[in-house]
């Protein structure tokens, strides 16, 4: 048991709880921080892994992009402060068990599958040289295509956000959103610090 | 390194991965529900680079489909919101039962 | 043997009229359909008449016989090898005379609509329709198959349907239509049944074939169908029974006949083609075309006799009452049909003892034209009068000199006086019962007597009986039989046209000429010549009842007197049965009334509204319940998909991993 394997624990504790948080807390905005810890978490767990390159861009884009994201989001759209519906009961037991049975079911496939004996034959080398010189080589091992299709889908991701979020034309359709901000008063809660 | 067996890192996976599903099976709100997602992605990112690092050491590929999920994952995370925004303006909620207008 | 293929151009070209003028002619052809239908049987009838002629006399006899020729098969619908549905065309000398006979007199009837029908507005579709009867008879006559026999029997009750029912703004027209169609579908169900026994003991349909197994008393399927029985009575009687029930009905026999008088609301041209001389022998010539096997049967053949006599004579004593002069005409045909019955039924197959089936034969072929011939007289007669009672005749002679000596020779020829053509063909008749049958003949020679009496009570009413002057104007109430536009009131009817006066002529020319055709050498039961001669010590005897009925016909009706009526009072109940037709209409209502409807036709059709129906509802609600239960699924809540999501691939994981592996 050396400080690899504890560390190992902890980390993958964190995640977890840090999960089951952020699916069962009440209140939507501290639902929305439980989520931003696991994925640190889960960005510690790259490290731990030696992925660096990965985890950067975990907490880059992840935390610092989605998360926010899904931050200003809630602002826009709710109080932030109240308590959000609850589910009946019925559906969270069922739903609980249906999560329990496939961890069970997936976990005692993979115990019972014998192919997953660490290969320790050759170096495992993922700095950010050999991530680029493989992604982007167009022969052997590389992604290059890929790339480039996700760059297109990007733009088009872009684009088509701005279009679904485009405010309505006619002015006198009211808009709920401005009626959200001048309730939630933003500025003062920003003001108080 | 060796300590750890690979079944013990999928195990965090899979564990991740239905967390999320209770989440998106029990969540009445969408944004909350976009969440689950999120973990449910994460989760199949540290799957393909467990694999990888102990498998498959030799090439870099897990590590390529991390970025792309990552990447797709974000521009799936602002399309959602938007479609939310534009939801919230027609219905005037983002609760995922008042949007059953595909019922029968 | 020379080819004969191109006896199938025969029923083709009316077939070919039949389309064009049926999908062309009430809008493009109008006026020349008539021609036009003319023209195409025209051809065909001298094609038929080149045919007689080729097989009579260019290849005459082998060995004595004439041969029957099948001249095209071909195999439609195999139900096994060797029972198979053939469309093929059988030439032998009944059928070749058939030819001749359902071509011209259906060639006389086109002409004399050309002005009878003139100016009618469903003009093209009558000759369409005429076409179609002309093509169905030919195929009729021609079929080697007898399935395709009951095809064409059917397509001939469908073209007399569409004729009877021509004028349909009439209800009793359409009355009419329709119980000569259901009679006669009801009597051919007895002949499908009759088809459907011979074909499965001869373990064939063509009628060659069935001949052959069924006539040589060794043969298999001969020995298994009379060692089966079904109420007593072999399979064969069974079989030929039916088959004769489908033909009784065709033909009008008692007690299928009731649908003949009601047939005449038809045109009286119509009347003339099928219901005279063509389609009502269609019975006599399919017991003439089964016959030899029919004469391997003795309870068959005395059913055909026995109802072929008492047709005969039952029709005769209606017909002495009636007054519509196309219902005793009706009547007379309905007599004359049981004449050809009779002879067949007591005939016997080959040599002397075939007299019978020669004689009945040549009485279709002579009764043919002087009954066409006395319809189309009718026809002329109501043209001109405007009404088909007698009462509203008379004295016509002065007015329709044609019409008038056409029509006597007509009523001698059928009267049997030499030397008309209907004294020779009932000459053999009456020698043929008189070897075979003395009851039958005692019925025969009363029936002549009353055939002679009936006959001149209808010649004299119209055209001696009244004084012309009163007769000539007709009366104004109209029945459909005549023209349906009201101009024609207006002209001067006369006699008609010429197109009216020439099948008249011919036919009457035929009346007198076709008796001195040698018929016993070219149609015999089995083919080879048959050594007849009059008699003339044997004929006195009908010949003289003939002309003494003659004479008590003119004492009553040449001049107008009382005579008659004391007579019909004298007979007194006897005379309202028969002028009631005997109650036989009555008697079919009640049946059908009180006893069908009530008992078999409503509960069936309970069971059918409730039970078939029922269950074909039931099926549907149980659906719309299914699918109601089943729509709670798409809720259109997001999150419900996707745990049914969940759940199937769960499902299907388990039942992959760990069932199937």
């Amino acid at each position: 048991m050396n400080i690899s394997s504890i560390l190992f624990y902890a980390i993958s504790a964190f995640i977890l709880g840090a999960g089951i948080l952020a699916v069962t807390s009440v209140k939507i905005f501290r639902a929305a921080i439980w989520l931003l810890f696991s994925l640190v978490g889960i960005a510690a767990l790259y490290f731990w892994m030696q992925v660096e390159f990965i985890a950067a861009i975990q907490i880059v884009v992840y935390v610092g992009g989605i998360v926010v994201l899904i931050i200003f989001s809630i602002f826009l759209t709710q109080h932030s402060g109240k308590e959000m519906k609850s589910t009946p009961i019925g559906k969270k037991i069922f739903s609980a068990l249906a999560a329990l049975f496939g961890t069970a079911f997936v976990h005692n496939l993979i115990v019972h599958y014998d192919g997953f004996a660490f290969n320790s034959a050759e170096p495992f080398n993922a700095n950010v040289a050999e991530i680029g010189t493989q992604m982007l080589s167009t022969t052997s091992h590389g992604f290059i295509l890929p790339f480039e299709v996700v760059s297109m889908l990007l733009l088009a991701a872009m684009i088509g956000c701005i279009i679904i979020a485009l405010r309505p034309y006619h002015k006198d359709i009211a808009d709920p959103i401005d009626e959200t901000d001048s309730k939630n008063n933003v500025t003062t809660l920003i003001n108080k610090d | 390194m060796q300590e750890i067996p690979l079944s013990q890192i999928l195990f965090v996976s899979t564990a991740l991965f239905f967390i999320g599903m209770y989440g998106l099976f029990t969540r009445r709100n969408l944004i909350t529900m976009l969440m689950s997602i999120e973990l449910m992605l994460n989760s199949v990112n540290i799957n393909f680079v467990a694999f990888n690092k102990y498998l498959f050491p030799n090439n870099l590929d897990g590590l390529f489909f991390t970025l792309f999920i990552i990447t797709i994952a974000a521009a799936e995370a602002a399309v959602a919101i938007a479609i939310i925004i534009n939801l919230y303006r027609s219905h005037n909620s983002i609760d995922v039962d008042d949007a059953t207008e595909m019922k029968y | 043997m020379s080819n004969y293929f191109y006896i199938l151009w025969i029923p083709l070209l009316p077939l070919i009229t039949f389309v064009i003028l049926g999908l062309f002619g009430r809008k493009h052809l109008s006026s020349a359909s008539g021609l036009i239908g003319t023209a195409s049987l025209l051809t065909s009838t001298l094609l038929s008449f080149v045919a007689a002629k080729q097989y009579f006399f260019v290849d005459g006899k082998v060995n004595g016989v004439f041969q029957k020729i099948v001249a095209f098969n071909f195999t439609w619908l195999e139900f096994s090898p060797g029972l198979s549905i053939d469309l093929g065309m059988i030439v032998d000398p009944i059928s070749v005379m058939m030819l001749v006979v359902v071509t011209s007199v259906s060639l006389m009837v086109h002409v004399f609509s050309l002005g009878y029908m003139k100016g009618e507005e469903r003009y093209a579709t009558y000759y369409s329709f005429l076409s179609l009867f002309t093509f169905s008879m030919l195929g009729l006559i021609l079929s080697s198959n007898i399935f395709q026999v009951y095809m064409f029997w059917e397509l001939v009750g469908v073209s007399s349907f569409l004729l009877i029912s021509y004028y349909f703004n009439k209800p009793s027209a359409v009355a009419a239509s329709k119980k000569a169609f259901i009679v006669t579908r009801f009597a051919d169900l007895g002949f499908l049944i009759g088809i459907l026994i011979l074909g499965y003991y001869g373990g064939t349909l063509d009628i060659g074939l069935l001949i052959e197994r069924f006539t040589s008393a060794s043969s298999t399927q001969f020995i298994s169908i009379t060692s089966a029985s079904f109420l007593g009575a072999s399979m064969l009687t069974w079989g030929l029974t039916l088959l004769f029930m489908g033909g009784a009905g065709k033909s009008a026999m008692f007690p299928l006949h009731i649908w003949l008088p009601d047939a005449m609301e038809g045109p009286t041209p119509v009347s003339a083609l099928i219901h005279a001389a063509t389609m009502v022998v269609a019975g006599v010539y399919l017991v003439a075309r089964m016959f030899p096997v029919f004469s391997m049967d003795e309870t068959a053949l005395n059913i055909v006799t026995y109802v072929g006599a008492s047709s005969a004579l039952f029709a005769a004593v209606i017909a002495c009452t009636q007054t519509d002069i196309k219902r005793v005409l009706a009547y007379s045909t309905m007599s004359q049909i049981g004449y050809m019955m009779f002879a067949l039924g007591i005939s016997k197959n080959g040599g002397e003892a075939g007299l019978g089936y020669m004689a009945s034969m040549f009485h279709l072929f002579t009764h043919a034209f002087f009954k066409s011939l006395l319809f189309l007289g009718a026809g002329s007669v109501i043209h001109m009068v405007h009404s088909n009672e007698m009462k509203d005749m008379g004295g016509l002679r002065k007015l329709m000199p044609v019409t008038h000596i056409a029509f006597l020779i007509a009523c001698l020829a059928i009267a049997g006086i030499p030397p008309f053509a209907g004294f020779f063909s009932k000459e053999e008749i009456l020698t043929a019962a008189f070897h075979e049958n003395k009851i039958i003949y005692g019925i025969a020679l009363f029936t002549a007597a009353l055939t002679s009496f009936y006959m001149f009570r209808l010649y004299f009413n119209i055209f001696w009986s009244k004084e012309a002057s009163i007769a000539a104007h007709g009366n104004t109430d109209h029945n459909a039989n005549t023209h349906s536009k009201d101009t024609h009131d207006n002209h001067d009817h006369g006699e008609g046209p010429w197109v009216m006066k020439l099948p008249l002529i011919i036919l009457a020319t035929c009346a007198v000429g076709v008796g001195f055709i040698p018929f016993s050498s070219l149609v015999t039961s089995d083919g080879k010549a048959l050594e007849t001669h009059i008699d003339l010590v044997f004929s006195i005897a009908p010949v003289v009842l003939s002309i003494l009925a003659i004479l008590l016909a003119a004492s009553f009706y040449k001049n107008q007197n009382e005579k008659s009526d004391k007579v019909a009072s004298a007979f007194g109940g006897f005379y309202t049965a028969a002028y009631k037709k005997f109650y036989v209409d009555e008697v079919y209502i009640f049946m059908t009334k009180r006893i069908i409807f009530p008992f078999i036709g409503q509960p069936i059709a309970w069971a059918d509204k409730n039970i078939v129906d029922g269950f074909m509802v039931l099926l549907a609600k149980v659906t719309l319940k299914i699918s109601e239960l089943i729509k709670g699924l798409q809720s259109g809540k997001v999150q419900n998909y996707a745990m049914y999501f969940f759940g199937g691939v769960a499902i299907l994981s388990i039942l992959i991993i760990y069932i199937w592996k």
